[in-house]
């Protein structure tokens, strides 16, 4: 950092809002690689450096995959590392992705959800984002742009704790929130460094102290690396708990661990969505619940590591689960309804799954009121199935 | 400089499961007496990775960093970078094979070059994909058999000549460029001594006979070596900046059937085989003398 940054409002973009929390955070070395909705983020940070706001090293590298590389390279070199992607750029990268987590190296990287190609088109989906499951990134979902500009400042907080050490993926959906102006308060540059704290790399490549880093390795060493990973993932829920509480009480705004859960208390069923229908949903919750309909809403925040026993337990109290997704395994669901119904294993209620959105399409409080008539209707009477296709053409509901 | 100027210390050590006759240890270990211990290390998946980097074995006393396959120069892009913030001067080294530059390794290189990172990026060419049983490579020289272009009943080896890296390199007008050999001692090492000393891009790119795949006799890599650049199948240049500064030619050149003598790879060619990889010779020799051979 070479000056100062004092606490703000400003009117941003939610690329806008992930490109200043890396300025904040006071990155060292950003390798990036321009996409559709991304592009803003690289855009914006380009100006950070070109106006001597930061001194990060900046590699305008020629694809996603060598931005990848060059920030695994540059974190296991021991710096603070940044990058953003979206899309075809997250499935060009996912090699590299499994080796960042497997190096346990906290990279932060905002992903903007774009749909996947065929056929190509830039708005709006999950299937870029959820396939990256099992690559060992810690996965997030924003719901507006303040969230992004606070979730890339915890990622690093929370990828940093040496009981995590794993790289996080802010998720932020296409345009909606990328491209879309809204009010956000930042911090100043010093309280966020305070919150963050120095990034002290657990193994570095230093020539006064040299050792190899990701080296070819037999079976006899590989399956307790797995295992570590795997614990590490398993701690990250509980740093995400403390991160989350310590930054509501450092910075006043609360977001409540892996989950939030909105009018959940008395609800007979719950819908659970991601990223930004959840404000659309929460505006049908109120409207539902004037009507006298006991509903409820869980946002889940995250999708790695999954917050199975937080979701089971709201589950036992209530009549029908119902999951929103924009993403689809095909010949099974929606990513997050699979998950859920994992977790909800051995409960008796009925787990729907509503997928709207995909390619980008709008989803409207009537798409989300439907969810929640087919909800209460599957509270009284056994669905005939499971998987409901909202507002798309050919499938009857 | 000479051999008997460096330094006694090896940062390379033995006791690698290198084959015999491999001169990819040799090339190594005398350029890291050079670069010495203020250097880091990338391999992307080659041969070299696996007999000197497998766990907890390690050939190595720098700081060593695999990732992957195809993105040796982006790697030492990231290094070069993480200490340049830190503001500490290191060597960023990456050394990768033919496959991993020619091919697979294209992009992140002419990136990289294009970016004048400050790294080093050198290339052991042995011709073909040797780590993974000798499939060919856009290294791999015309007629070569390779376990993907064998020589079948119908189809002879490789029907393509070999790409020109160097002068893709060269293209690229990065501050230095040099391609070396192993049967020229002398010149390799300074060579490397003054790729250590220039700032910013440095290309350095090796022909590395590889006898299991090659097929010819361990004890005949360095011959080999010197028949390939007496016979201007491989030329030993510098270039600066995009111009040859430097450019060894052969006292006395011989014919690339002499070359190929020996090599089982080319033991499957006919005349008019031959008479194309001379072809292919002749050609380049004009183009970089500048004069008919």
């Amino acid at each position: 950092m070479i000056e100062k940054i004092p606490a703000k409002k400003m009117v941003i973009t939610g690329d806008y809002a992930a490109a200043y929390g890396a300025l904040l955070c006071d990155v060292d070395v950003v390798a990036a690689y321009p996409i559709t909705p991304q592009t803003l983020i690289v855009e914006e940070f380009s100006n950070f450096v070109n106006d001597g706001i930061t001194d990060a090293e900046f590699i305008m590298v020629e694809s996603e995959h060598s931005a990848m590389s060059a920030c695994i390279a540059a974190q296991a070199a021991g710096a603070r590392t940044f990058t953003a992607t979206a899309s075809q750029g997250l499935a060009l990268m996912h090699e590299m992705l499994f080796i960042a987590s497997a190096l346990r190296l906290p990279i932060v990287m905002p992903v903007v959800n774009r749909t996947v190609a065929a056929p190509i088109g830039i708005w709006c989906e999950h299937n870029d984002s959820m396939p990256q499951r099992d690559t060992g990134w810690i996965q997030m979902s924003c719901e507006d742009n303040q969230e992004v500009l606070d979730m890339v400042i915890m990622a690093y907080k929370i990828g940093e704790h040496k009981d995590v050490l794993l790289p996080v993926m802010p998720c932020l959906d296409a345009f909606i929130l990328s491209h879309t102006v809204e009010p956000v308060n930042a911090p100043s540059s010093d309280e966020v460094a305070d919150f963050i704290g120095k990034y002290e790399p657990h193994a570095v490549l230093d020539p006064d102290n040299p050792m190899a880093i990701g080296t070819f390795t037999p079976p006899e060493y590989i399956q307790e690396l797995r295992y570590q990973t795997h614990v590490a993932m398993e701690n990250a829920k509980n740093v995400i708990k403390k991160v989350t509480k310590e930054f509501a009480s450092k910075f006043g705004r609360e977001y409540h661990g892996l989950i939030e859960e909105y009018r959940c208390d008395d609800a007979e069923v719950i819908l659970i969505t991601v990223g930004t229908v959840t404000g659309t949903a929460r505006e049908v919750v109120d409207d539902l619940r004037q009507k006298g309909k006991k509903v409820g809403l869980i946002k889940l925040r995250f999708y790695r590591p999954f917050p199975a026993e937080e979701i089971r337990k709201i589950a036992e109290n209530v009549k029908a689960i119902g999951v929103y997704d924009r993403a689809i395994s095909y010949g099974s669901g929606g990513p997050l309804f699979i998950e859920t119904r994992h977790a909800l294993y051995g409960l008796d209620l009925p787990v729907l799954n509503f997928l709207a959105g995909l390619g980008g399409r709008d989803v409207m409080t009537k798409d989300v009121e439907k969810m929640y008539e087919i909800l209460l209707k599957a509270k009284e009477e056994k669905p005939a199935k499971e998987i409901y296709w909202i507002g798309t053409r050919g499938v009857s509901i | 400089m000479n051999i008997k100027d460096l330094p006694e210390e090896s940062l390379f050590t033995p006791g690698h499961t290198a084959c015999a006759g491999c001169p990819a240890p040799a090339i190594v270990r005398n350029m890291m007496k050079i670069f010495g211990k203020n250097s880091i290390v990338y391999t992307p998946a080659n041969c070299l990775l696996v007999f000197s980097g497998t766990y907890p074995h390690l050939a190595w006393k720098v700081p060593y960093l695999h990732e992957a396959f195809e993105n040796t120069a982006a790697c030492i892009s990231g290094v070069a970078r993480a200490y340049r913030r830190k503001g500490r001067k290191v060597l960023a080294i990456g050394i990768a094979g033919d496959g991993g530059t020619y091919d697979i390794g294209i992009q992140a290189l002419s990136g990289a070059a294009e970016r004048n990172e400050d790294v080093i990026y050198v290339c052991y060419d042995n011709e073909a994909y040797m780590n993974t049983g000798i499939q060919r490579s856009g290294a791999t020289p015309y007629g070569a058999s390779t376990t993907t272009t064998p020589a079948g009943k119908k189809i002879a080896g490789k029907l393509e000549h070999k790409k020109d890296m160097a002068e893709i390199m060269r293209a690229h007008e990065v501050p230095y460029v040099a391609t070396l050999s192993i049967s020229h001692p002398k010149d390799f090492l300074e060579k490397v001594k003054k790729a250590k000393e220039i700032e910013g891009f440095r290309y350095l790119h090796v022909l590395s006979p590889c006898p299991t795949g090659w097929r010819f006799d361990p004890a005949k890599s360095i011959e080999i070596a010197r028949k390939a650049v007496d016979s201007g199948m491989w030329t030993l240049y510098e270039a600066e900046y995009g111009e040859i500064t430097n450019i060894y030619k052969p006292r006395k050149r011989i014919p690339v059937e002499e070359y190929i003598k020996g090599q089982g790879r080319f033991r499957h060619f006919t005349p008019q085989m031959i008479a194309e990889l001379q072809k292919w010779v002749d050609r380049k020799w004009e183009r970089l003398y500048g004069e008919k051979p």
